[in-house]
């Protein structure tokens, strides 16, 4: 077991990445599908789905990695998850596949645009809203009664998990506007910006909240943010959060570099997803299952780690060529008659 | 009935709706991938500006199919947790890796390039953008892989041992992968992929051809590549699928039984049986008609070779037999029917009345969607025929599922099915409808051409106007 548990770090590494990945890249499309709400024109919105439309898929997959990768390398926690979180899975799923199809399905249709324009704001919405129900109702602690789910149909649904819900939807929102702000021009980009300052404004107020929410769930989280020495390490990341928010304040001010309110939000996000991994590791359904207990076999994480070593690089290689295949401003004055 | 809807069944019920619904699309997918790639080539190889035509035109449908593919997936993909958590928690050491390997080499294979296929051309040159295409082709066909070892696995089990905890731990992956249904299963899988785009391909051509387009050379090229396919492939098809079954007759000689309704045994050769109607009750098969003898020829080539029963086999050890009975039937039907198309075609061409022969084109019409009916159900036979097992012979489906409530089951049931029909509904629809109109001269891109759908400063910028004309008819 002693090679065994440097593999298993290594899983749980590699897997919150993937699910980090997932958040920021389908968190900005999701964002946008959210933003449709607050932009009614047809033209504006043609131009917001132009900016996703060839990057929408690959930002997905990262979400079937996430649940993948969690059955792969931890079979028991995710067969303890997926009962525990039901509903909210299902009701993210179904969103998924209401907006996913509305990136083709608009394009075909006039008259029934405005519905699949519908489809696309609400399913983006209420997918964003139950990832961050789920999110709520992991940190809140699961029970367990051996390797399966022991809880209750509802036990995902409390304040903290409904706060953590809006917090994720205004957090996407948040990315969605800076990416706005990156990728187009004129009016549209106007709005995109002071649209950022509002959900900047917001999503720093649910961090708080969140933030100052969560180390009263548990008494394990309370010690480790607030006694030495973890107070050591975890004090920098509410600092770092609030001088990031400060310089994405002063770049969305100044009518220059505008990719980087975009990639400072990005970094708030890394910077939250960090403070969730203070809290939890190494447990993966707290507060009992730790990564250990719920590991897969050596020879089966052993034969995935290698695989994903050497894919994950050549994956990330051509999404990005993908990305900058389509770099560069949407022009929203041309191709209108 | 209704006392019997527990959560097992509903779970059951639930699973085999969203699969049957998710396996139409890739399995349209992986070989109008291919097929686009084999377009995109003879463009880029001979410079004639039909092939480009018949790209965009089918490139138009592939985004519409493609897009429910990976929706209705991403829903696959989380189900064997909500549903099946068991399951997953038993077999994850075994299968989670396959799994994750098909997302690792596959998934974003596809999705990667799949954006610069739609829109790219313009943007990155011709032979880029003929990689990209190859890239999401080779995507479709690997994950059919990765995929197709995890399910055959599930069938024909080996290269693991079992835990104290009641775990399959893989002793030897290279055992694990290849395990002996494997092969069998993967090439009758793709073959029918290939045969279902070649039909529906085919379909939409001699749609065109009956509306009198016989000019129109998209629509002359795209009948009689689809028909060359059905010539050539059906017929290796059927031979695949009698490998297959030798093969499940070696491993699962249960499925066999109940394909073939033999309830009791045959000591002196079996016969096939055409028509009956399978009896669980009474372990009989009712108003049975068949040929004496055949099913040991065809099973055994030897007319005498003993063939045992489902006599031999514990009840509770037994799949439904009317519904693998009358799958296997209906998927064996349309596979003949599929290689009389084929032959058919081949008489027009020597008889050079392939654009002409207005009853080819009639049956071809007609099994347009032929492909896809047998895909399913192939699909059915396969998976009810393993019943009552998920691993065959080691775990029982009732000991797979989640320690769920029926009612949330039931419920997510009841919500799937509304947003499946209405979803994919609209999509056939979409699909339909683009059908319907003949490839053109100048056809249009997934958006519009020419020009990409957003520029960088330098490039000309795009039009972005959508496709459809506000006249045309809307579903109501």
């Amino acid at each position: 077991m002693e090679i065994a548990e440097p593999l298993t770090i290594a899983w749980a590494f590699l897997l919150a990445l993937a699910v980090f990945i997932y958040v920021v890249l389908d968190g900005f499309d999701l964002g946008i599908g959210i933003l449709f709400g607050l932009f009614p024109e047809k033209r504006d919105r043609d131009v917001m789905m132009n900016a996703v439309a060839p990057v929408w898929d690959g930002n997905e997959t990262w979400l079937v990695l996430g649940g993948g990768g969690l059955m792969a390398a931890f079979p028991m926690a995710y067969a303890i998850l997926m009962p525990a979180l039901y509903m909210p899975i299902i009701g993210m799923l179904l969103a998924l596949v209401f907006r996913g199809v509305a990136f083709e399905y608009r394009w075909r249709t006039e008259r029934w645009k405005k519905w699949w324009d519908r489809a696309f704001f609400g399913g983006s919405l209420i997918a964003s809203l139950c990832q961050g129900i789920a999110l709520g109702a992991l940190l809140q602690g699961v029970e367990v009664d051996g390797r399966a789910y022991a809880g209750g149909w509802w036990d995902w649904l409390t304040p903290f998990s409904l706060l953590t819900g809006v917090a994720v939807v205004v957090g996407y929102t948040l990315l969605g506007a800076t990416y706005l702000v990156m990728k187009t021009t004129g009016p549209l980009q106007e709005k995109a910006r002071s649209l950022s300052w509002v959900f900047g404004v917001a999503t720093i107020g649910f961090i708080g909240a969140v933030s100052l929410a969560t180390p009263f769930l548990e008494g394990e989280y309370y010690r480790r943010w607030f006694t030495m020495p973890g107070i050591v390490f975890a004090a920098p990341i509410p600092l770092a959060i609030g001088v990031l928010t400060w310089m994405m304040f002063m770049s969305l001010r100044r009518h220059q570099h505008e990719y980087r309110p975009f990639i400072l939000s990005l970094i708030i996000f890394a910077l939250c997803f960090v403070g969730l991994g203070v809290s939890m590791f190494p447990n993966i359904v707290p507060p009992d299952v730790s990564i250990y207990d719920a590991a897969t076999p050596f020879k089966s994480q052993i034969f995935m780690f290698v695989g994903a070593v050497a894919l994950l690089p050549i994956i990330l290689g051509y999404t990005a060529y993908a990305y900058w295949v389509f770099r560069g401003k949407i022009d929203p004055e041309k191709g209108y008659h | 009935m209704f006392a019997e809807l527990d959560a097992v069944l509903l779970a059951r019920i639930q699973f085999a709706f969203t699969v049957a619904f998710h396996f139409i699309f890739p399995a349209f997918s992986i070989g109008l991938a291919s097929y686009l790639a084999v377009l995109n080539g003879m463009y880029l190889k001979t410079g004639n500006e039909s092939y480009l035509r018949l790209f965009k035109y089918w490139l138009k449908i592939f985004a519409i199919g493609f897009a429910m593919g990976v929706v209705s997936g991403i829903t696959m993909s989380y189900q064997f947790g909500t549903n099946w958590s068991v399951f997953s928690d038993i077999a994850g050491p075994v299968i989670g890796p396959l799994m994750a390997y098909e997302v690792l080499t596959a998934f974003f294979l596809e999705a990667g390039f799949l954006g610069i296929m739609l829109f790219g051309r313009e943007r990155v040159g011709a032979k880029l953008h003929m990689f990209a295409t190859l890239m999401v082709a080779v995507g479709t066909a690997i994950s059919a892989t990765w995929i197709l070892s995890v399910n055959s696995w599930m069938h024909t089990p080996q290269g693991y041992e079992i835990a104290e905890n009641g775990q399959f731990l893989p002793v030897s992956w290279m055992e694990v992968i290849f395990n002996p249904s494997f092969p069998y299963r993967l090439a009758h899988t793709l073959t029918a992929a290939y045969l279902t785009t070649a039909f529906i391909v085919g379909g939409v051509g001699a749609w065109h051809l009956l509306k009198g387009r016989k000019d129109n050379a998209g629509v002359k090229t795209m009948f009689s590549m689809a028909m060359w396919m059905a010539a050539i492939v059906a017929p290796v098809q059927v031979f695949l699928g009698d490998l297959h079954g030798l093969n499940t007759l070696e491993h699962q000689p249960a499925k066999v039984m109940a394909m073939e309704g033999h309830y009791e045994s045959h000591p002196e050769g079996a016969p096939l049986y055409l028509f009956g109607i399978p009896d669980d009750e009474e372990q009989e098969l009712k108003y049975a008609v068949g040929v004496p003898k055949l099913s040991s020829l065809i099973l055994h080539h030897d007319l005498n070779a003993p063939m045992e029963g489902l006599d031999t086999i514990p009840d509770d050890e037994q799949p439904p037999v009317f519904i693998v009975f009358w799958a296997f039937r209906i998927m064996v039907a349309i596979g003949m029917a599929m290689v009389g198309v084929g032959m058919f075609s081949l008489y027009t061409r020597y008889r050079k009345t392939l654009y002409t022969n207005t009853w080819l084109h009639r049956v071809a019409l007609v099994m347009a969607p032929s492909g896809l009916v047998a895909v399913i159900a192939g699909w059915i036979t396969t998976e009810v025929g393993r019943q009552p097992y998920t691993v065959y012979g080691l775990l029982r489906t009732t000991d797979s599922v989640s320690p769920i409530a029926a009612p949330a089951v039931a419920t997510s049931l009841l919500i799937f099915i509304v947003v499946y029909f209405t979803v994919f509904g609209a999509g056939v629809f979409y699909i339909l409808r683009l059908m319907s109109k003949p490839p053109e001269l100048g056809e249009r891109g997934v958006r519009s051409e020419p020009g990409p759908i957003r520029t960088s400063g330098t490039t000309p910028a795009a039009q972005m106007e959508s496709q459809t004309n506000p006249g045309d008819g809307e579903p109501a």
